[in-house]
């Protein structure tokens, strides 16, 4: 187990600094902190009092049973859903200190069409306080890590889907986020553009290790490209279980048939189908 | 490889269509006054007409009575969006202000803005002061409505994306909102400015004018010069007509992703 000192410190005292809230331990490595997590929508619980961890530098999927509220989750790390009760930090600091970036499954209504594809790119960075030609050298290094061959001077409505998504994740990554929240972002896209789309993030990944969340309503998909599959319950939501998968990387479609992957898919389906089945 | 002739013809068919109704209502007209079925004092031939608007554009006073409308109009037009649009962002954007006075702004825009006009003429007085004020109220009214029904429908996940990368409130509303308003207050600007010209053209019949279409129109007709009236008549028409080409023009220029 590798960590670097900052980590191990934070590791040994805990968020303890940060407030009033558990100061429960957490392992060394740990990017993420979910504490005492409670959501109510009207009379149901979705969540209480949940708690999570999430390792830096890692892809995690979230899977689970429908209306479990796999994108709630995010949503409400991320800051867009507000929470009853509980606490997310990340590295110990709160949400306004962190960089995130969000990747929607709905590309077409995430893109602002009234802004040329490489403004819609642009736009996270003025937010950064950054030089102008820092944001440049910033919009030409993620044109080049994804090395996609798109016409970036169209307006968003003239790419495909496959492209618009594409761009849409370029500009949640140009801000070098500290976290990358994934909703769904492939499941509009057809089987070969779902193939390719997760090559280019698996390289973006390697290349960035950017701690990394994945919502996905596929299997396949989830373990294909996941360091651990969080597997949720049905509501009031509990992890089910945090499967880990370290087969190398980059994977790619023999990944899919590996004796590791189909063992790990296999264990997954079946914790999924215990959960299904318990309502 | 290039369309053949026929090909192209067969092409422009379609568009040509416009053509046909219009060339069919002319002869619909000529015929009733060569057969007289209807006083040619009322009714003189097309021909007389068109000559009278000829005349009058190139040489004659109509072009100036034209260019007086046209100034009224906008004039109250521009009035009309500058208070409306910043007016319609703020109300839009915040439901409990917006509900609170819909019904008022629903009434005032229900209202006949002609009913308005002896309200304000005690406030502006007999003069060019009350025409632009009819009209811009009127106006004001229906692009307001408009722009607050677009900004309250504007798509929130579009909102959400802004404020995930770190937009502030008042950013999202100039960044995103704004932006996503902009179809519905293109509608809405578009009937905002036939309805101003409605309101002028209404205005110059009657409250104390010596110059505009409307009351040329009416000048015309108190002085039985058919011609003279059917021709300010065309006029008023085409400037209704090409104010709303002008703005259809417009929209899809600069709402490029509208409806994409």
């Amino acid at each position: 187990m590798t960590s670097s000192p900052i980590d191990l410190k934070n590791a040994l005292e805990g968020p303890a600094a940060s407030g009033p809230s558990d100061h429960r331990w957490y392992p060394p490595g740990t990017h993420i902190t979910v504490r005492g997590l409670s959501k109510r929508f009207g009379a149901t619980t979705l969540y209480d009092n949940f708690d999570l961890d999430i390792p830096r530098g890692q892809l995690i999927s979230v899977f689970g049973p429908n209306g479990c509220g796999k994108s709630t989750l995010i949503n409400m790390m991320s800051g867009i859903l507000p929470f009853d009760a509980g606490q997310v930090l990340f590295d110990g600091k709160d949400l306004k200190d962190t960089r995130i970036g969000y990747v929607f499954q709905n590309y077409r209504e995430a893109m602002f069409p009234w802004l040329r594809a490489i403004d819609n790119l642009r736009y996270p960075l003025k937010f950064l306080k950054l030089s102008k030609g820092e944001m440049d050298a910033r919009v030409d290094r993620i044109i080049a890590r994804f090395d996609v061959k798109i016409d970036l001077n169209r307006y968003p409505y003239e790419l495909s889907g496959g492209q618009q998504q594409s761009v849409s994740i370029m500009r949640a990554l140009i801000v070098e986020p500290e976290v990358l929240f994934m909703d769904e972002p492939f499941s509009a896209l057809d089987y070969e553009m779902t193939l390719f789309m997760r090559e280019q993030l698996q390289k973006v990944f390697m290349e960035t290790r950017t701690t990394t969340l994945l919502v996905s309503h596929d299997l396949e998909e989830a373990v294909h490209l996941a360091d651990k599959i969080l597997l949720l319950t049905r509501k009031p939501t509990r992890v089910a279980d945090y499967v880990p998968f370290d087969a190398p990387r980059p994977r790619d479609t023999e990944t899919l048939s590996s004796p590791d992957f189909v063992r790990v898919k296999a264990h997954s389906l079946e914790v999924f189908q215990r959960e299904v089945r318990k309502s | 490889m290039n369309p053949t002739f026929s090909e192209r013809l067969a092409a422009l068919i379609p568009r040509l269509a416009p053509l046909w109704g219009a060339l069919g209502f002319l002869f619909i007209w000529w015929l009733v006054v060569t057969m007289k079925v209807i006083d040619p004092v009322l009714l003189p031939s097309p021909a007389d007409s068109f000559k009278a608007l000829w005349k009058g554009m190139f040489g004659g006073t109509l072009l100036h009575d034209f260019l007086r409308t046209v100034t009224r109009t906008i004039f109250s037009f521009v009035i009309a969006v500058a208070i409306a649009v910043p007016l319609g962002i703020v109300l839009g954007s915040s439901d409990k202000i917006y509900r609170g006075i819909e019904f008022i702004i629903d009434f005032f825009r229900s209202t006949p803005a002609s009913a308005m006009f002896p309200l304000f003429l005690v406030l502006f007085g007999v003069g060019e002061k009350t025409k632009i004020a009819v009209a811009a109220f009127g106006a004001a009214l229906v692009i307001l409505f408009n722009v607050a029904y677009g900004v309250m429908n504007a798509r929130k996940l579009r909102q959400l994306a802004a404020k995930v990368m770190g937009a502030s409130k008042t950013r999202v509303l100039l960044d995103v909102t704004f932006w996503e308003s902009m179809p519905q207050t293109f509608v809405g600007m578009r009937s905002g400015v036939s309805l101003a010209l409605v309101i002028v053209i209404v205005a110059e019949m009657f409250i104390g004018s010596t110059d505009g279409l409307g009351q040329r129109v009416i000048n015309s007709q108190m002085i039985f010069d058919m011609p003279e009236m059917y021709a300010s008549i065309f006029a008023a028409g085409a400037l209704g007509y090409g104010l709303n080409l002008l703005f259809l023009v417009i929209e899809r220029k600069f709402v490029h992703w509208g409806g994409k």
